[in-house]
């Protein structure tokens, strides 16, 4: 009898497989899972993973390619003297709650990122805005202190992402925006879920729902994936495993570049770090290619400098780096420190940081220089290295797209302190002409290269594994986001 | 038969101890120099036990990584025998007494808390790293020997011997170093083998979890936690540390219960 049941209950699924509907819903693995749900008040770049562009848009917003293109502004006009920035909204843009989108919430918006007591973690986005003045419902005037030639990719970050006064009290736990999906409900600890945004302005998302799950453990993504529990894995955590996502045919595997400068970041404040000719000496003990091979299974692209090699001015500096311990020994010895030293090594969990470390500590030893490892956790190393600057050595990727300026905040956890930057930096925020842009841009970048303020080791590479039949991913990662406006299961 | 366990544990002991003391003066291979190109290499002819995924040779690591355990493991017994002893002795002469009272309670309230979770607490609270492990894991050794010299010193203190040392004019605390303790020796030392075999596994266990040992320091649990996510590429990688944890920990268990048996006079009058 049981064996009878059996074989129809089987005939059954059999049977109902072809005809099911083609799929329209998509769970997304993710390694961090974000602390709230506003981006405008918070660094942590999980949030933007989530709701970037899928919830949230800005008036301009990040392509798959990094370009900046139109977002809730449809177009804008800017003044000769490129201070005074008039945006024209999109006609129709409501919010998830059902509110319109007009020129009141821009001002709301940017007046509150650039409050005195705002929370947002990029205040410098907005720190050149004078004035924000609502011309009609659907035109906002924003009038700069000096003219910025990156003022529209500044508003196209996930910081800058456009919110309403009325939904503002509760946009931690429940979200709400102008985007193709709107937010459906957060397990913590588990996942959060989208739904598609019936009344969206422009294209309608292709899938009904998205559900982004959290696995911290690289073995649980691995076996994750693998289950087909989740169809598509961000930023997969472990790089090893790539080939045999490869190798699979029920697998894509997407290798993309970021705008994440992984370095070796010294304490420029503690000494004997504070020494030029010793920051130097790391530099050279250190072989970019070993710890990409043996961190990364030879992902990424080795980086000489703090700037992204894809983008046009970048140059290429590796040369005042290279790997050469004897030459770093002499280095130590002309610094007074032939017997080498000791310092402290402190390693948030990605695998780059961690591996990564290994192999640096390895290659310090090398030239004399020993390092007592720390493994934190992010919390921990948010507390210790990035605001307690209570560190010697550490390794980090720094996300954020063009974030040079970083160099010219002394107080920056690394405390690289020199005003001849400071002074680069602030020409380069009131510059519009792009040639001198440019020229400055590389000047920077040398000159961070010549002081050795880190050791910079590579781009960091992004591999998403996804289904196969998935299209419509970002390969790239351009910004913190998963962008799945675009995204549908092919047939 | 339980002189086979006594046997083959005391051997499977002896190999690894023999390890951990001849990586002290040789390894086939530096473990600190990492050879990239090299690294997840099967078990061949140049590596015994293949290499790891920094081209490590996993035979050194593994040498190496039995000093650690057997270190950690030790000093941490070492702790937990030195408080607990005589905490279990004074507890013992002073029975009934307000002294053993707060000395035993002392004891349940550590014993309460399953010991790899105050392991983890301590670590959690002090940093991760060797010391704080050895600390961890010789603080919840203590109430072990402090109950077991208790419990057999009380059965001790209505000997006949013992009674004739009161008679004599002996102190309480001199009659518990000079005829308890060594009549408490075998069992000290079943229990302090097993207790050892506890902290290798309990040390491999802080290890994995990042809690133990830091690198470069190396450390089966550790090499375990790092294999985790090319087990399918390089299954040698966990399978090795893994087994040394089994057989270091198997190896102790048969001696501790070979030498009880062979120790323990009563047991052994019972065998034939």
């Amino acid at each position: 009898m049981k064996v009878l049941a059996m074989t129809a209950l089987v005939g059954a699924m059999t049977f109902v497989a072809p005809v099911a509907q083609a799929k329209s819903d998509l769970v997304v693995g993710l390694q961090l899972e974000p602390p709230h749900l506003d981006p405008t008040s918070a660094a942590a770049g999980a949030i933007d993973q989530v709701l970037y562009a899928n919830v949230f848009e800005g008036l301009t917003r990040f392509g798959p390619d990094g370009s900046v293109n139109p977002g809730l502004a449809e177009s804008w006009d800017i003044s000769d003297d490129g201070r005074v920035y008039t945006f024209h909204l999109r006609k129709g843009v409501t919010f998830h709650d059902g509110s319109a989108l007009d020129a009141g919430d821009v001002v709301f918006t940017l007046d509150r990122a650039r409050a005195e007591d705002s929370q947002n973690a990029q205040k410098a986005l907005f720190a050149g805005i004078e004035s924000v003045e609502a011309l009609d419902d659907l035109t906002a005037r924003v009038t700069l202190a000096q003219p910025d030639g990156g003022f529209l990719f500044n508003m196209a970050w996930g910081d800058a992402v456009i919110v309403a006064p009325e939904s503002i009290e509760s946009i931690k736990q429940s979200p709400v925006g102008t985007g193709a999906f709107r937010f459906k409900g957060w397990v913590q600890g588990d996942r959060i879920t989208l739904e598609r945004n019936p009344d969206y302005w422009g294209e309608a998302a292709r899938l009904d729902s998205a559900t982004f799950k959290f696995i911290s453990d690289p073995t649980a993504a691995f076996a994750a994936v693998m289950a087909e529990d989740v169809q598509a894995f961000p930023f997969y955590p472990a790089p090893e495993n790539l080939p045999q996502f490869e190798a699979d045919p029920r697998f894509q595997v997407l290798v993309g570049s970021t705008e994440g400068e992984t370095i070796l970041a010294m304490n420029n404040a503690l000494p004997p770090l504070d020494n030029p000719m010793v920051r130097r000496a790391v530099a050279h003990a250190i072989d970019r290619k070993a710890i990409m091979e043996g961190a990364m299974f030879g992902l990424g692209t080795a980086i000489g400098t703090h700037f992204a090699p894809h983008h046009p001015d970048y140059v290429d500096l590796m040369y005042l780096s290279d790997y050469d311990p004897e030459l770093s020994r002499q280095l130590l010895a002309e610094a007074g420190m032939a017997e080498g030293f000791t310092t402290t090594l402190k390693l948030p969990p990605p695998s780059y940081a961690r591996r990564g470390g290994e192999i640096v500590a390895a290659q310090l030893r090398n030239v004399g220089i020993e390092t007592e490892i720390t493994n934190l956790e992010w919390a921990q190393w948010l507390e210790e290295v990035f605001r307690g600057k209570d560190f010697g050595l550490t390794i980090v990727s720094h996300t954020e797209p063009m974030d040079i300026g970083i160099y010219a905040r002394p107080e920056y956890y690394f405390q690289y302190d020199s005003p001849d930057f400071q002074a680069l930096n602030a020409a380069l925020s009131t510059e519009t002409d792009p040639e001198k842009r440019s020229e400055l841009l590389v000047q920077m970048q040398t000159r961070i290269a010549e002081d050795h303020v880190n050791a910079y080791l590579f781009q960091l590479a992004v591999p998403t594994v996804a289904d196969a039949r998935l299209r419509g991913l970002w390969a790239d990662a351009p910004t913190q986001a998963t962008d799945l406006t675009g995204v549908y299961w092919e047939e | 038969m339980s002189r086979t366990g006594l046997i083959l544990g005391a051997v499977l002991t002896l190999l690894f101890t023999g390890a951990a003391i001849l990586s002290l003066v040789w390894v086939p291979y530096d473990i600190e120099a990492m050879r990239i190109a090299e690294r997840m290499q099967p078990p061949g002819a140049a590596h015994p036990l293949g290499t790891d995924h920094f081209g490590r040779d996993i035979l050194s690591m593994i040498m190496v990584g039995a000093r650690t355990s057997i270190a950690v493991a030790l000093v941490a017994v070492g702790i937990g025998m030195g408080l607990g002893v005589p905490l279990g002795l004074l507890a013992a002469a002073r029975r009934g007494g307000w002294l053993d009272e707060i000395i035993m309670r002392g004891n349940d309230l550590i014993f309460a808390f399953p010991s790899l979770l105050i392991a983890v607490m301590i670590t959690a609270v002090f940093g991760a790293g060797a010391v704080n492990a050895i600390i961890a894991i010789g603080i919840f050794n203590i109430p072990v020997f402090a109950r077991l010299a208790r419990g057999a010193a009380l059965s001790l203190w209505t000997r006949d011997f013992v009674l004739a040392a009161r008679v004599a004019g002996k102190g309480r605390l001199r009659i518990s170093a000079e005829h308890i303790l060594p009549n408490l020796a075998n069992l000290l030392i079943v229990q302090g083998t097993i207790q050892f075999s506890l902290g290798i596994l309990a040390e491999a266990g802080l290890s994995y979890v990042g809690l133990g040992a830091q690198p470069p320091i190396p450390s089966w649990g550790r090499m375990l936690a790092d294999s985790q996510t090319m087990i399918s590429m390089a299954p040698h990688m966990a399978l090795f540390p893994g087994l040394a944890i089994l057989l270091t920990v198997l190896g102790l268990n048969l001696m501790g219960d070979g030498l009880r048996d062979w120790l323990d006079p009563r047991l052994r009058r019972d065998a034939r």
